[in-house]
């Protein structure tokens, strides 16, 4: 399953301040661990809002606005997206991070191919479930 | 309560495959013997089902489940010690004598690399057999547990225990020395371990037996050894090209069942739900591999062929000559008939169907594609762009024999169903 890794912004963040060096090379050091365990597929971090814009769609009007953004807990200011067996990995991963001061980094699940079409999961899980009892007795034989 | 338990068990779920690698080469490294290793390491994942529900996770559980093997793998060196004196006493002289308390203390941390590596290539040893290999590098560098490969294989939870005790048994007898090998024999036992987890992608991508198409999560699971491999071996341009082929061949996990589970071949695939995320992926591998081999090997051949096709947004957009010369550097390099097989395809749809199909006439009288259901499924594909309808409807009702997958066989038996009998 893949997870998203949502990194929240703050007035540091939103001052475009990078972090310092010690943490910097923290941070490296973090993905490079998860490179090495195959978790990571893709991890950005973002500008400040002031660099962003937002498009409100009302009918036929799309109306720009510009950055920045002021409600900050709503801002993000850097991703990842991790390759995971289960959400408890993710959070094992995650807690292995080098944030601190309070920090929360959300976790959210990627919609998989299994979690549409729920007409179909039930039936196939069916199917497997009488191919392995099937191979289960050939083998008991 | 149940709730909570069950909670805990699943983050210690998690813990053990993130840490049981490192953790099982790193007694490797001390105790140089892959039963004890792993009996260690199991002894420390069991003290963690006993204690964290009442303690609470620690904050650096790799480093407590090290601790706690290593406590372990010192009381049973004790009483082995213990055992030799009383032996020696009783006059027994026992070549054990010179056993020396291994270096507890050494910084497991700095070869670790190495370590794991090592473990790969014990894992993966061409003493054992495939299947064996397979079951072992599942759980040694997975994480997986024994009933988790079971259900990934369709296979009885007794079956895959079994595979891998004697496995264990086997690399024992034989001696087999944890080290990265050098040089020439790094190469052959490269080679090993690539097809292995190569075998691991292929079984969730192509489900051999079972009504499932697919079983993604063993796509997942070998993908990502093959990553911790390329990071482990980073100037092997191989195991950068086997990443490629599996990162862009995942890329139409999505695009390849149809609603009801039913496979959907390469051409009728919707590409729009490629993953262009894994392409992009596959794509960098690849260049990484082509930038450090002299000579493509042979994975990275497979998967330039396969960027051919994740390059090209419509089929009509697919660079065949390419593909063709890359089969031919495919064939000079692993000849087989399989490989020829994938050429005439290529040529078939580079220069029309009729060469194609005359090349596939050559491959009819392979012993090895005797029961290979895709040389059929290929001639009555080019039967039928050829016309002849009813000798296509024959083929395609032999490879409908010949599948073991379900899913594989019901397309097969409609392809068939839609063409006449005989020709009016």
């Amino acid at each position: 399953m893949r997870v998203m890794v949502i990194v929240k912004g703050d007035k540091n963040s939103e001052a475009g301040i990078l972090p310092d060096k010690k943490l910097f090379e923290e941070m490296g050091k973090f993905n490079e661990q998860l490179a090495k365990a195959g978790v990571i597929l893709a991890g950005e971090g973002l500008k400040p809002t002031s660099n962003g814009k937002r498009v409100k769609f009302s009918g036929a009007t799309r109306t720009v606005i510009d950055g920045p953004f002021t409600e900050s807990k709503e801002i993000i200011a850097g991703f990842w997206l991790w390759q995971v067996r289960s959400m408890e990995e993710a959070v094992e991963w995650l807690k292995r991070a080098p944030f601190d001061g309070g920090t929360e980094i959300e976790l959210r699940p990627v919609y998989e191919v299994d979690d549409f079409g729920d007409a179909l999961t039930p039936e196939m899980k069916e199917q497997e479930e009488r191919t392995r009892r099937q191979v289960e007795k050939q083998k008991a034989s | 309560m149940a709730v909570i338990a069950t909670d805990i068990h699943r983050t210690i779920d998690a813990v053990w495959r993130i840490e049981s690698p490192r953790l099982i080469a790193g007694l490797m490294r001390i105790v140089r013997d892959l039963g004890l290793a792993e009996d260690l390491a199991q002894d420390a994942l069991v003290a963690a089902l006993e204690q964290w529900p009442e303690s609470g996770v620690p904050d650096n559980p790799g480093a407590w489940l090290m601790a706690t093997a290593k406590h372990r793998a010192i009381d049973s060196f004790r009483r082995k010690q213990l055992l030799v004196r009383k032996h020696e006493e009783l006059g027994r002289d026992i070549e054990t004598r010179q056993m020396s308390m291994p270096d507890f203390n050494a910084n497991l941390d700095d070869n670790i690399g190495d370590d794991l590596l090592g473990l790969v290539f014990i894992a993966c040893h061409p003493v054992l057999s495939t299947e064996a290999r397979t079951a072992l590098t599942l759980r040694l560098l997975g994480g997986l547990k024994t009933d988790e490969i079971a259900r990934a294989f369709l296979l009885p939870e007794p079956t895959i225990a079994q595979r891998i005790v004697r496995a264990k048994r086997t690399l024992s007898d034989a001696h087999v020395p944890f080290e990265v090998p050098r040089g020439a024999e790094l190469i052959a036992r490269l080679s090993s371990v690539l097809e292995v987890i190569y075998l691991i992608f292929n079984e969730g991508y192509s489900a051999t037996a079972g009504g499932d198409w697919m079983r993604p999560a063993l796509c997942e699971d070998a993908i990502r050894l093959g990553r911790v491999l390329a990071e482990l071996a980073p100037r092997e341009a191989e195991a950068h090209g086997l990443v490629a082929l599996m990162e862009i061949q995942a890329s139409r996990v999505k695009a390849r069942v149809g609603p009801t589970g039913e496979p959907i071949l390469l051409f009728d695939q919707d590409r729009g739900k490629w993953d262009q995320l894994l392409i992009h992926r596959g794509l960098t591998a690849l260049d990484r591999a082509e930038k450090l081999g002299a000579r493509r090997g042979p994975y990275t051949i497979q998967a330039a062929i396969a960027a051919c096709h994740a390059r090209a947004h419509i089929p009509e957009e697919t660079d065949w000559t390419r593909i063709v010369s890359l089969y031919d550097e495919l064939a000079e390099l692993s000849p087989s008939p399989v490989v020829q097989l994938n050429r005439a395809v290529a040529v078939a749809l580079a220069s029309g169907p009729a060469a194609g199909f005359e090349l596939t006439e050559k491959l009819t009288s392979e012993s090895s594609l005797k029961n290979y259901h895709l040389l059929p499924s290929v001639r009555g594909d080019l039967l039928t762009k050829l016309g002849r309808l009813a000798e296509a409807r024959a083929e395609f009702e032999r490879a409908a024999t010949l599948t073991q997958n379900a899913r594989e066989r019901d397309l097969l038996l409609a392809r068939a169903e839609k063409l006449p009998n005989r020709v009016d």
